[in-house]
């Protein structure tokens, strides 16, 4: 519908150049020596696209996510949109005021105190004077900071430091708004302030484009998910759609990239029998990259070729973490399982696990094959297979990445018959912060 | 085409722009709290932790003004003509130091707010402008200074004290200029910080500062009509010490005004042209 659009970009393309040959030249000296020892040579330029050619349009109000793999441009995008950087084709029409949050506290001075810093950062976003002071009082109650107005903010704690840039700019009077994982700071206390800020200001009809690595926060916070892919736009939709997208996109990426050699991952004694090998899910597709909490299963299928048949043949699986090395195991001998009508040829074997309690991370599969007690084949790391971090508890928060190798789905019991109240309730696809 | 024909007309429309972009002049009008804000922060900074404070601003042009005087009235025996040597090597430190500090402050001011500048869109040319304040209040204390030197030394204040801001204003185009062009070029090229304080240097003792333009020897004296400095350093200390203290010569006035407001206007263009790409280099 024409009329309600906030952001409308076409044909977005941004390149850098990136100079080969000769380093790029820091001093004019080095530049002008290497233009007169080589005056015809043409200097090797090599064109990088960080975004090419973007198209979509934004309604007002809307809560735009945008999410791809690192480098996929989601910065570059944020950093047009908030015109620090040009693009090199295309445009943007930007209907309503631009305010952008790329990095809470740019500009802070240490040196300066709370008060002043609030007039500085804020002339850099933008805001004028009388803004500003019609806005100090909210700024300073949202930041909590009165009692250290005139202090100079070196002598702050982070997290004061934190909460006093992040009102600012959440106070900036702006239609649209670019935020670029400020999330991620501050303690939980203030985080859950900021969502339920963010939640305010999607509330009030301001648009918000927020880029973040948190999946959990993007499906709770966000209406509309754009995916990002090499520079360009693969995917626009509901965040919800976007990011299954996204995890499926990478599943794809990643077994093409594994379809390498699997006799690579063999130890020498081991007999060539296991043929294909793959990560799945609960329905059996291929997959490598699952969300937090999914099933998880493991698939091998066997040719004994000219070797004599399996009569009793044993699938086992160990897990490895990178950082804790194996976090677990199981095979048929374990649970006792055999593969009835043997002896076989050929044979496929799936093992699945319900709701495995691992982290998000990459995890590495070593795949073992046995006749009965005796080893006949091996894929050692053949199989690897990520944990994206989702919303397992419906809360917004994720379990905490460095926390070990598990993540635990616990009952909160409270003495009295005291009963528990969730804090943050979750309500259709929104937080709101109690 | 429908939906942006019946849609209201964009606020703002990003696109690459080429050729020798318009200079948004207003847009800078907009962002002119930013301008007095930046400065503020460096008047309120430059002197923390300092034992004396404020008063570096004015020990800092009396000391070089004494030092010239020792060097080149008694050492050197020039003549600085019926003015009291110190009086006058101070005149000319008071405009000197508009220009310099003005000029070496903006070169860093963009590396200087790299993350700033990485981080935040504004008008980036609020950054070497906001060097201009703080350098007119230093100016300012040096000149009351001065007004309280003059009785003492029984230097009487002439009418031309009244076009002393006509000459200020040139200095600061010509120093804003220079500023504009340096800090630009030092985003790509750090060699600028190197190489300006050596041509500051150059400068200082390439103009008459420390000495009268009579003491140059003739032969020499043709060389100073290409240094833009010149015409302005001399009408400067006519406007405050009057005739003895220099000459008011239209040929080098016009000249210095010229080529201060043309390299106002290159700088300007210098400057829009290499913004496009300081988020991306620095």
């Amino acid at each position: 519908m024409p009329g309600d659009i906030a952001i409308s970009v076409r044909g977005l393309s941004k390149a850098y150049t990136i100079t080969h040959n000769a380093e790029r030249h820091v001093t004019l000296a080095e530049a002008t020596l290497h233009r007169l020892r080589h005056p015809f040579q043409k200097q090797q330029k090599e064109t990088f696209w960080a975004l090419r050619d973007i198209s979509f349009d934004i309604k007002k109000g809307d809560v735009v996510g945008i999410i791809g793999r690192n480098g996929a441009g989601k910065s570059t995008l944020l950093k047009i949109v908030s015109r620090i950087t040009e693009p090199t084709q295309g445009e943007i029409d930007l209907y309503g005021r631009v305010g952008s949050l790329l990095e809470v506290g740019t500009g802070f001075h240490p040196e300066l105190t709370g008060r002043e810093n609030i007039y500085l950062n804020g002339h850099i976003l933008g805001m004028r004077k009388g803004e500003i002071d019609k806005q100090f009082d909210a700024i300073v109650d949202f930041a909590g900071v009165e009692q250290f107005l005139d202090t100079p903010v070196k002598r702050y704690s982070s997290g004061m430091y934190v909460r006093l840039a992040f009102a600012v700019a959440a106070h900036l009077d702006c239609e649209i708004v670019v935020v670029d994982e400020v999330l991620a700071v501050g303690d939980t206390e203030f985080q859950k302030k900021c969502l339920g800020k963010m939640q305010d200001v999607s509330n009030s009809g301001r648009t918000v484009f927020f880029v973040s690595h948190n999946m959990a926060a993007v499906s709770n916070l966000c209406r509309t998910g754009i995916v990002l892919d090499g520079g360009r736009l693969s995917f626009i939709g509901s965040a919800r759609d976007s990011i299954d997208y996204y995890v499926s996109r990478a599943n794809a990426r990643q077994q093409a990239d594994s379809d390498g050699d699997m006799q690579t991952c063999r130890p020498s004694w081991a007999r060539p029998t296991i043929r294909g090998a793959r990560v799945i899910d609960a329905d059996g597709n291929t997959v490598s990259c699952l969300r937090l909490g999914s099933d998880l299963g493991f698939e091998l299928s066997f040719d004994v070729g000219d070797g004599a048949p399996l009569v009793n043949p044993v699938m086992g699986v160990v897990l490895n973490h990178p950082t804790f090395g194996a976090v677990g195991g199981v095979n048929m001998i374990m649970t006792a399982t055999r593969m009835e009508n043997g002896p076989h040829r050929t044979g496929t074997i799936r093992c699945l696990l319900r709701r495995p309690p691992l982290l998000q991370g990459e995890y590495r599969v070593d795949l073992w094959l046995n006749e009965g007690l005796t080893y006949v084949d091996l894929l050692s790391g053949y199989l690897t297979f990520s944990l994206e971090e989702s919303d397992v508890y419906g809360t917004g928060r994720t379990p905490y990445k460095q926390m070990g190798v598990m993540y635990f789905e616990p009952e909160w019991r409270f003495g009295d018959g005291v009963q528990p109240r969730p804090v943050v309730a979750l309500d259709g696809e929104r937080v709101e912060c109690a | 085409m429908d939906a942006t024909l019946s849609q209201s007309a964009p606020l703002l429309t990003i696109r690459a722009r080429s050729g020798w972009a318009a200079l948004n002049l207003a847009e800078a009008w907009q962002f002119r709290d930013l301008l007095f804000s930046l400065a503020g922060r460096d008047v309120r900074l430059r002197y923390k932790q300092t034992a004396l404070g404020v008063a570096w601003v004015i020990l800092q042009p009396l000391i070089a003004a004494a030092l010239f005087a020792f060097v080149f009235g008694k050492i050197a025996r020039l003549s600085s003509g019926d003015v009291p040597y110190f009086l006058f090597a101070f005149a000319g430190m008071l405009a000197w130091n508009v220009f310099s500090t003005t000029l070496s402050k903006s070169s860093t001011c963009l590396i200087g707010n790299a993350q700033l500048i990485s981080k935040v869109y504004f008008p980036r040319v609020i950054l070497p402008l906001s060097t201009v304040p703080s350098a007119l209040i230093d100016f300012a204390v040096a000149l009351a200074l001065l007004f309280v030197l003059m009785p003492v030394y029984g230097v009487v204040p002439s009418l031309g004290m009244l076009l002393l801001p006509v000459w200020l204003f040139l200095l600061l185009v010509l120093a804003v200029g220079s500023g504009l062009i340096a800090s630009a070029l030092t985003v790509s090229y750090r060699d600028v910080q190197y190489i300006l304080p050596v041509v500051t240097q150059f400068l200082l003792y390439g103009s008459p500062i420390a000495y009268r333009l009579a003491e140059v020897p003739a032969r020499f004296r043709a060389l100073y009509f290409f240094n833009p400095l010149t015409g302005l350093l001399e009408a400067f200390r006519w406007s405050l010490l009057g005739p003895g203290g220099g000459q008011l010569h239209s040929g080098y006035l016009a000249y210095s005004a010229a080529f201060s407001i043309a390299l106002f206007l290159v700088g300007m263009v210098t400057f829009k042209n290499m913004e496009r790409k300081f988020a991306d280099v620095i």
